[in-house]
């Protein structure tokens, strides 16, 4: 798993690639978490672009961040989400809740215009 | 009766068995392992990433909730028969005791792990057919079933 944490405007932004399974989950909750508490930003991105793999303890760890975000009355965008996690977004009901983007562009944009 | 061949036919036509610790690092390993070997049957990306998805769902609840991330044991069966995998995952973990309420989408028993509780529901969305056996206290067994090359005319 390949994680880079960056922040633009306010924002921490995510960049997930490689395999996200249940291995894999937890140190990557963990250190988002740290980046929120340590910013203090309440805008969360989250790009998916070179996952290889992804299971449902991807949409436990999204439902997980979007709680946190909600809980400080922030807002988060996912964006470049390959086909795989699509199907387990539709598949979840995930997408009603959760807004997704074509590019981590738009989802910056997205959350400038809230 | 000794020294004779068998005469019975072995109903498949190829299989693959693993047998792992329940530790988190083997689900990468095991599901690639079983992809790796249906692939034999030339199954589409699609097929493939489907099946990978399942049995990967099917060994971390295993991992998470049968053993509770406790020590125990995961075995896999994998068999091939005319274009169809077959893949059971099996543990000896503490099973479940009402499969109805397990199979609903977005039940959890561990809401504490912030799991989305769409494991079982994946399994059965992307296999053909999928059956749960558990013994509360003894464990559990899930079968799959999955068409990975079509069938051929006339064979």
């Amino acid at each position: 798993m390949a994680m880079q944490l960056q922040v633009h405007d306010h924002v921490v932004v995510v960049k997930l690639g490689g395999e996200l399974d249940h291995h894999e989950v937890e140190t990557i909750r963990d250190q988002i978490e740290a980046e929120l508490e340590r910013t203090g930003y309440r805008g969360l991105v989250m790009s998916f672009r070179d996952l290889d793999f992804v299971d449902s303890s991807a949409l436990g760890l999204i439902l997980g961040r979007y709680r946190t975000v909600t809980e400080r009355h922030g807002r988060m965008v996912l964006c470049e989400v390959n086909e795989s996690l699509a199907r387990l977004f539709e598949l979840s009901g995930l997408k009603r809740i959760l807004p997704v983007a074509a590019t981590v562009d738009e989802a910056l944009q997205c959350l400038r215009e809230g | 009766m000794m020294n004779r061949e068998l005469q019975t036919q072995v109903a498949v036509d190829n299989y693959l068995r693993l047998q792992f610790p329940a530790q988190s690092e083997n689900e990468s390993l095991a599901r690639v392992a079983v992809a790796s070997f249906a692939a034999q049957l030339d199954p589409t990306m699609e097929q493939l990433t489907e099946l990978k998805t399942a049995v990967s769902e099917a060994v971390t609840n295993a991992i998470i909730h049968g053993y509770a991330d406790a020590p125990g044991e995961v075995r896999i069966e994998c068999a091939i028969q005319d274009g169809v995998v077959e893949v059971v995952i099996e543990d000896d973990g503490v099973g479940i005791e009402d499969i109805e309420q397990a199979r609903q989408p977005l039940y959890t028993s561990r809401p504490e792990l912030e799991r989305s509780g769409m494991g079982i529901t994946i399994m059965e969305n992307f296999v053909d057919e999928l059956v749960i056996e558990s013994i509360p206290e003894h464990g559990t067994k899930v079968r799959m079933r999955k068409r990975m090359a079509p069938v051929l005319d006339g064979q």
